[in-house]
């Protein structure tokens, strides 16, 4: 079975195809980060942040309902419209989904610069983080199940 | 292999800049479909064709060890890394050619002096005196060796400008101040320090003064005689040279009163398993097989930098400098940062409610290579109480069209950002 996660990330690849040049697709990004709910203060603690070189990321992530929620922040405008399109593909998922899932959207869409492992804007080391919160996350939930069972 | 440039350029009518920009093939590329507009020269420097060249032809026909070998093409070899070493010298109008050691770089040439410096002489309590601007390159060997031996890491303070106050270092001069490193051009705000004043007011308490040349190098005239410094470091790839090659010059003086920094071949005159000969200046401080095509094309590049005329590169980047900055003044939420009375070649800038990430990734989408971020100046970031800065540095090889494309971009950039 394919992973659910993949047809969201097929979505957003075929949205992308409809810009022909940087500066829409880049506008589309920077509209998305505007748009990112904001994140709440007290979950910008230190254990959220992932510092980059270049920008910061805040990541809270909790299980709700057997689903993963994600919620997070950058100082930057352009990072913080990836993450929503991060987010957009992988919140209110199951945990086993996302620990799993390939991330092959990013490079359809011609972001994979803004991957790079020197972690320049901190994006690498979310999605990074997002699996490893999903892979803890998902061993909480076997965890509780087992308890509910004894 | 030899530029058209004649040498020296006594009238810049002789060869226009773009004759100059030509030989630089890289300006000649596209980024993102745009042709390149390269502002990052604090990072690194282009190659000229010359350098290019050498290095190819140093594979294709120079290749062998050096300092060892009898055949021929060792000697060639080792004969082209010493007339290399002593360009090095005349570029830097040192009296003796034993004072110059080949390194990686900058950083290298640092740690080696802190290293070999505090090995010799630091004890519990001294102090060692940098400035509030200074590069990481320039802080952590200090700190490492500071914090080995117990030493006390002194900082002269800066202004809001982005000058080293003068009042307090003459203040925090004292004789338990061991050593001093300075920087001569601050990378992330362009200051050009005033290196030979303080230099001889560090040396009336008898404190040596290390120099951190890595900006300064390829803009400004060096003459380590005339700044009277004790070391003077540079990188061969911020002056137009090959990477992973780097100078450290050393008073004959100093360079023998420090230990070794590596044990290994090269550095030795005669090894037994009771005691190691070590070998003299400037090889002492070279062990290993050295970085020997980068040792030799380093010729080329400064060959280069000297045809031009260091004074004609300096007369060129202020004017590239003072137009950019003029430009840039007339756009609206613009803040600069470093706005000494007394700058080179940089301009370090933030546009007000943006990111500097944000500026960096749309002005490379329009080829235009800058740099964002705190430029390895943490602690100056934190002076200015900002996450970092955009910084836009020129070249020579720089040209009014790159100035307008800037220009051009950045307007762009910040509308796409601010939505006005």
């Amino acid at each position: 079975m394919t992973n659910p996660i993949n047809l969201i990330q097929d979505q957003l690849i075929e949205e992308f195809e409809i810009f022909d040049n940087w500066m829409d697709k880049y506008e589309y990004i920077i509209d998305q980060g505007k748009e990112l709910p904001v994140l709440e203060e007290k979950y910008k603690r230190p254990e959220n942040l992932i510092k980059g070189c270049q920008s910061q990321v805040w990541l809270h992530s909790e299980l709700r309902e057997g689903l993963v929620e994600l919620n997070a922040d950058s100082d930057a405008i352009i990072t913080k419209g990836l993450i929503a399109l991060i987010i957009r593909v992988l919140n209110h998922q199951n945990p086993k989904d996302i620990s799993e899932v390939e991330l092959y959207m990013t490079s359809r869409i011609g972001l994979n610069e803004h991957l790079s492992p020197s972690r320049s804007n901190g994006l690498n080391s979310m999605i990074k983080q997002i699996k490893l919160d999903a892979l803890a996350l998902q061993a909480t939930q076997i965890g509780n199940l087992k308890s509910n069972l004894i | 292999m030899e530029t058209l440039i004649p040498n020296p350029i006594q009238n810049l009518n002789q060869v226009s800049w773009e004759d100059i920009r030509n030989e630089f093939p890289i300006l000649r590329t596209l980024v993102h479909g745009n042709p390149l507009v390269y502002l990052d020269n604090a990072a690194s420097s282009q190659k000229p064709q010359a350098v290019i060249d050498a290095i190819s032809h140093y594979y294709s026909y120079e290749n062998a060890n050096i300092h060892r070998g009898v055949h021929s093409l060792s000697a060639e070899a080792t004969l082209a890394f010493e007339k290399s070493r002593e360009l090095v010298r005349e570029y830097l109008n040192a009296q003796k050619t034993e004072e110059i050691i080949f390194t990686k770089g900058t950083t290298e040439s640092i740690n080696l002096v802190a290293t070999c410096f505090g090995k010799a002489f630091l004890k519990k309590g001294d102090k060692i005196m940098i400035s509030a601007m200074e590069h990481h390159s320039n802080i952590v060997p200090w700190q490492m060796i500071a914090e080995e031996k117990e030493a006390e890491l002194v900082i002269i303070p800066m202004n809001e400008k982005g000058e080293i106050i003068q009042e307090e270092f003459d203040r925090l001069l004292s004789p338990a101040v061991k050593i001093m490193a300075i920087t001569h051009l601050s990378n992330s705000l362009g200051t050009i320090n005033p290196v030979k004043e303080m230099i001889k007011k560090a040396h009336s308490f008898q404190i040596p003064v290390l120099v951190d040349g890595a900006q300064s190098a390829s803009h400004l005239e060096i003459d380590v005689l005339d700044l009277d410094c004790d070391f003077f470091v540079f990188s061969g790839h911020k002056t137009v040279g090959p990477t992973g090659i780097g100078v450290l010059y050393g008073k004959e003086a100093w360079l023998e009163k420090l230990p070794p920094y590596q044990g290994g071949g090269e550095m030795i005159k005669s090894v037994s398993f009771k005691k190691t000969i070590y070998n003299d200046l400037p090889f002492k401080f070279e062990a290993g097989t050295p970085h020997i095509e980068g040792g030799i094309c380093l010729w080329n590049a400064l060959d280069f930098l000297k045809k031009i005329g260091l004074k004609n590169i300096k007369e060129r980047e202020d004017e590239l400098l003072s137009e950019a900055r003029k430009r840039i003044l007339e756009l609206d939420f613009i803040r600069l940062i470093g706005t000494a009375d007394h700058k080179s070649s940089i301009l370090s800038f933030l546009v007000e409610g943006v990111h500097p990430y944000d500026i960096g990734v749309l002005m490379d989408q329009q080829g235009i290579a800058l740099r964002t971020g705190h430029h390895c100046t943490e602690p100056v970031m934190e002076f200015f109480k900002i996450p970092g800065t955009v910084r836009a540095s020129f070249s020579f090889y720089n040209n009014f069209e790159d100035i307008d494309r800037f220009i051009l971009g950045l307007k762009r950039s910040i509308k796409m950002l601010l939505g006005s």
